[in-house]
Formats: structure tokens, sequence, C-alpha cells
């Protein structure tokens, strides 16, 4: 068995721009920002719109199913809230937004472009929780 | 509009600190000190300096530096975001001042202590969601995930570009022999006298698989460079002054200091295929009329990209520019010739813009035959600097 970390994952920083996807992720919800006029869906939020300068918010869920659009196996430096390696990647979302977050339930080496990834979530420290992603079909 | 300084100002003096793992003293002294030796070497005193530029990242206090150093007046000041990617926007400022006569003798600095002090390559959570404007936005949506260095944020977006290119470490570290080829040769570099070889790199630790091992990341380094800059007609009384033929900043749309995780294709960097149009434009000159080339090499990947970013090589072309030796001494096109970011040292970008300097003085330890025109690139920054 392999020492897990001794401390737990910190918690997001919250910002008045990024709060509602963190606050939803507490609830267990994968969310993004869609525009109340044009309807434009983006990650991560913004204050406007860029494309209609609608200052009008929407958070709307996100089915949680994309596929790995890049990783990276993270072995130095390391922190001691996390596991090493830590699997970093970027999901293209099945909505069209892109996310960075952490791939878990796969070995490192078993990691590939274009894998087919659906939503979890890990807790973190102060007893919250961010989304994650997990092998498609991979279990619960 | 063009962003072009086209040959209005230059470089009229350089200095710098050594370059080491412990300075032992303040990073207002490591200005100090090479400010000081700039102004030596351009032949001016601290009494004529009126303008004073560096990076927004740098923790050095404008009004310390001028009481230390003893500056009158200062006329013109400013700080340039985005961290080492905007390294070379001190030209574009420091040009744009003098061009506009806002100023006449501009300082600009940067002083690190990279190593002793405050580590970028340190695995740090920190408590706010960026770091001294620095563009390091990103980093709020990457602490919890621990991707928590500049490393780390780009070797995503290297990922994407091995991937899409079919280029492999080893690509990158056939990069990074002939950086150290160079900086071995380089007294003032952390690794003289150490070059490696492609075993050597490959032995070497993976600090983010598959993108980057230990050897394909820049020096934490303390120590800090300084440049001054005035008005070309008034270089001509100056010993050795060097041309800014253009400068140019661009490309901060989608990216954050070290990647850019949003832009619909990573392989490409879209900022320094920005930054280059606009430096090219109109100052007459090609990229084949480069002698020499900085490339902000912060992470191996990055020298390969840029080149292709800049239109120096094709899309995906990168690795074989670099496997037939272009990059080298006998090269199409010499590039980081002091051994760059990951062989001399990381002073964030500025000692890049040094040794271009030394090309065109003919004095660099691994001179270029007749080097008349560098290219120095920071990807989002970037200069073009001549002989007068």
């Amino acid at each position: 068995m392999t020492a897990g970390p001794s401390v737990q994952r910190p918690a997001p920083i919250l910002t008045e721009d990024n709060h509602t996807f963190w606050e939803a992720a507490r609830e267990g919800r994968l969310v993004a920002q869609r525009c109340g006029d044009c309807g434009q869906l983006r990650h991560p939020p913004r204050p406007m719109c860029p494309a209609c300068h609608s200052l009008q918010r929407e958070v709307v869920d996100l089915s949680g199913t994309g596929v790995v659009y890049s990783y990276s196996i993270l072995h130095h430096p390391q922190h001691p809230a996390f596991s090493y390696p830590v699997i970093a990647v970027l999901v293209d979302l099945d909505e069209g937004v892109r996310m960075l977050s952490n791939l878990v339930d796969i070995n490192a080496g078993d990691v590939h472009i274009g894998m087919a990834v659906e939503l979890a979530f890990a807790a973190t420290g102060d007893d919250g929780a961010v989304p994650v992603f997990k092998p498609r079909g991979s279990g619960p | 509009m063009s962003s072009v300084i086209s040959r209005s100002t230059a470089i009229v003096g350089v200095g710098q600190t050594e370059f080491s793992k412990a300075a032992g003293r303040s990073e207002t002294q490591l200005a100090s000190e090479a400010i000081l030796a700039a102004l030596v070497d351009a032949g001016l005193s601290a009494g004529q300096v009126d303008g004073l530029v560096s990076y927004t990242i740098d923790p050095v206090e404008e009004t310390e530096l001028v009481r230390a150093l003893g500056i009158g007046e200062i006329a013109f000041s400013s700080r340039v975001p985005y961290g080492g990617g905007g390294s070379q926007g001190v030209l574009l400022h420091a040009g744009s001042a003098v061009a506009s006569g806002a100023a006449e003798v501009i300082v600009a600095y940067r002083a690190v202590k990279a190593r002793s002090g405050a580590r970028f390559g340190r695995a740090e959570v920190g408590t706010r969601p960026t770091s001294q404007h620095s563009g390091s936005t990103a980093m709020q949506w990457c602490t919890p995930y621990g991707v928590l260095t500049p490393g780390a944020w780009m070797s995503l977006n290297a990922t994407r570009y091995m991937h899409t290119y079919g280029v492999t470490n080893e690509d990158f570290g056939r990069a990074v022999v002939q950086l150290r080829a160079y900086s071995a040769n380089n007294p003032n570099s952390h690794f003289y006298g150490e070059p490696i070889t492609l075993e050597d790199h490959q032995t070497s630790r993976w600090i983010a698989e598959p993108s980057l091992r230990l050897f394909d990341c820049c020096q934490e380094t303390d120590g800090a460079v300084a440049l001054v800059i005035t008005r070309s007609d008034r270089a001509a009384d100056t010993p050795s002054p060097v041309v800014v033929a253009a400068a140019a900043g661009a490309g901060l749309f989608e990216e954050e200091i070290a990647s850019n995780h949003y832009a619909p294709d990573l392989a490409v960097m879209d900022g320094s295929a920005a930054m280059a149009r606009r430096l090219f434009r109109g100052s007459g000159i090609t990229r084949a009329d480069l002698d020499v080339a900085m490339i902000y090499d912060a992470f191996s990947p990055l020298l390969l990209m840029q080149l292709e970013g800049l239109g120096l090589c094709g899309p995906g072309e990168a690795k074989d520019f670099v496997a037939d030796g272009q990059l080298g001494p006998k090269g199409s096109l010499p590039c980081n010739t002091n051994g760059g970011l990951i062989g001399e040292g990381y002073i964030h970008g500025m000692n890049l813009t040094l040794e271009a300097v030394r090309q065109l003085r003919g004095v660099s330890v691994n001179q270029v035959d007749d080097a008349r025109t560098a290219l120095v690139s920071a990807s989002r920054t970037g200069v073009i600097l001549q002989c007068p």
C-alpha cells in the first residue's frame, strides 16, 4: 500500500468571477457559464460575454462526458497534498468547452489523447469537492 | 497600425551581476549593481537616467532603486506583464517612450533570486488567484489539481504538440545537447564546462511525462541584468551601441503566463505567430536576414514550438531543423549561443537580450561570424537588434 497524501487537496480559491463553478462542484455538479443574452457557452467563467458584451450570466449543467485533449504525468516537484504522479488533463467536453482537471482510476501509462472520459469528484481539504474525470465506463 | 520601433532607438549599455544559486544580497542590490555596470558600459551617469522599465513580477521597487542609485527626476516608468514572456517588451516600452520624447535615457532591468528566494519550480499552493499581475490567472484553475508550476502548466501544451507532429522527448533532447554545448564554453553559465550527451539527457529524471525531463528545464538562478536605451542619434556618442530595428508585443489573447490551455489548437503558438507578424511587418527585415536568434527556452519544448510559431521553420518541422544542426555554430540559425536559459541561467529572459548584444558587438564566447542581425523572442514579445 502506498502512502496517501499527508494533507488534503487544496480548496479552490474563490473569486467574484469564478465562484459559481466551484460552488456547483461542492454540490456535485459540473457546470459552465452561458451568456444570458446570446447563449454562448464559456469556461473559465468571465464577467462579460466576449461575443455580445452582455453581463447576463447563466449557470448550466454539463453532461460530464468528453475526451482527453492533452495530458501530462507530473512527477516533480511534489506537494504533500497530492499523490504522485499527478495525472493532469485537459478535457474537451461534449458541449464544446475545455477544462483542466485530473484523471483518476487509471494507471499513468494508460493515459492517451482522445480517450473518452466521464465526470467524477475528488474531495478537498475544506470538505468540499472538485470535478475530476475517470475513463468512461470504468465503474462507479 | 504597426508596433515596430524602426531603428530610432538603441541599446547603448548592458550590465549584469554574476549568475549564481545564492546571490547573498537583495534584489534591489542586484538590480543596482547591474544598472551601474550598464551605465558604465554606456559611458553615462545615473544622473542622466530619466526612465525605468521592468516586469510586473520584478520585486524591486522603483523608489528604492532610484534612491540607491542616486537617479534624479524620473519622467517615465512602466512594467510589462506576463513574466518572462514579456521580457522583450521592456524594449518596446522603452523604445516607445524614447521615440515619443517621453524620456531620454531609460534603464530596463530584471533582478531575481529565483533559486535562493522564491523558486518558480517549487510546488506551492498559493492563496491568491493570480501572482503579481504576471498573467498567472490560470493558477486558480490549476491549484486544486496539483498543476502548480510553470513547467506543469506548459507541459500540457507540449504533450499536444508532440501528439500532433510526432515529436518525442528525444527531439527536445537534441536541442538541449546543443544548448549545453554552447554553455560549456561560457564562463558566465551555470553549466560551464559541462556538456551533455543525448544519453545523459534521456536518463535525466522525468519532471512531466512525456514532455519534460530534468535537463529540459531552465536553471533557477539568482542575478540581475540591465540595459540602457536611448535615441539612436544620441547613441552615436556611446562606445558600442546596438540598434533596436524592431520591437513588438502581441498574443495576450487567451494566454496565461506559461500556457494557453483554452485555445483551439495547442500545438501552435498563436501568440508567437502574432508577435512575429508585427515584428517583421514594416521592418524591412526578413527571416532570412537573421544571423543569430535567442529564443526563450524556459523549457525545451518552447524552443521548438517557438521556431514554428515565429515562422523560422514550418509546422512540425522544428524537430528536423534541430536534428540537422541548424541551431548549432555551423547551422543556418545559431540559437541561444550563451547556452540559453537552460544552459546559462534564468534571468527571466533578459540574459538572452544580453547575449544578442554580445553577438552584434562581436564578443560572444560562441561568436557567430559577421553577426549583423539578431532576433530575440520571448514568444509574445520580441525584438530585432542590428549593428548600427
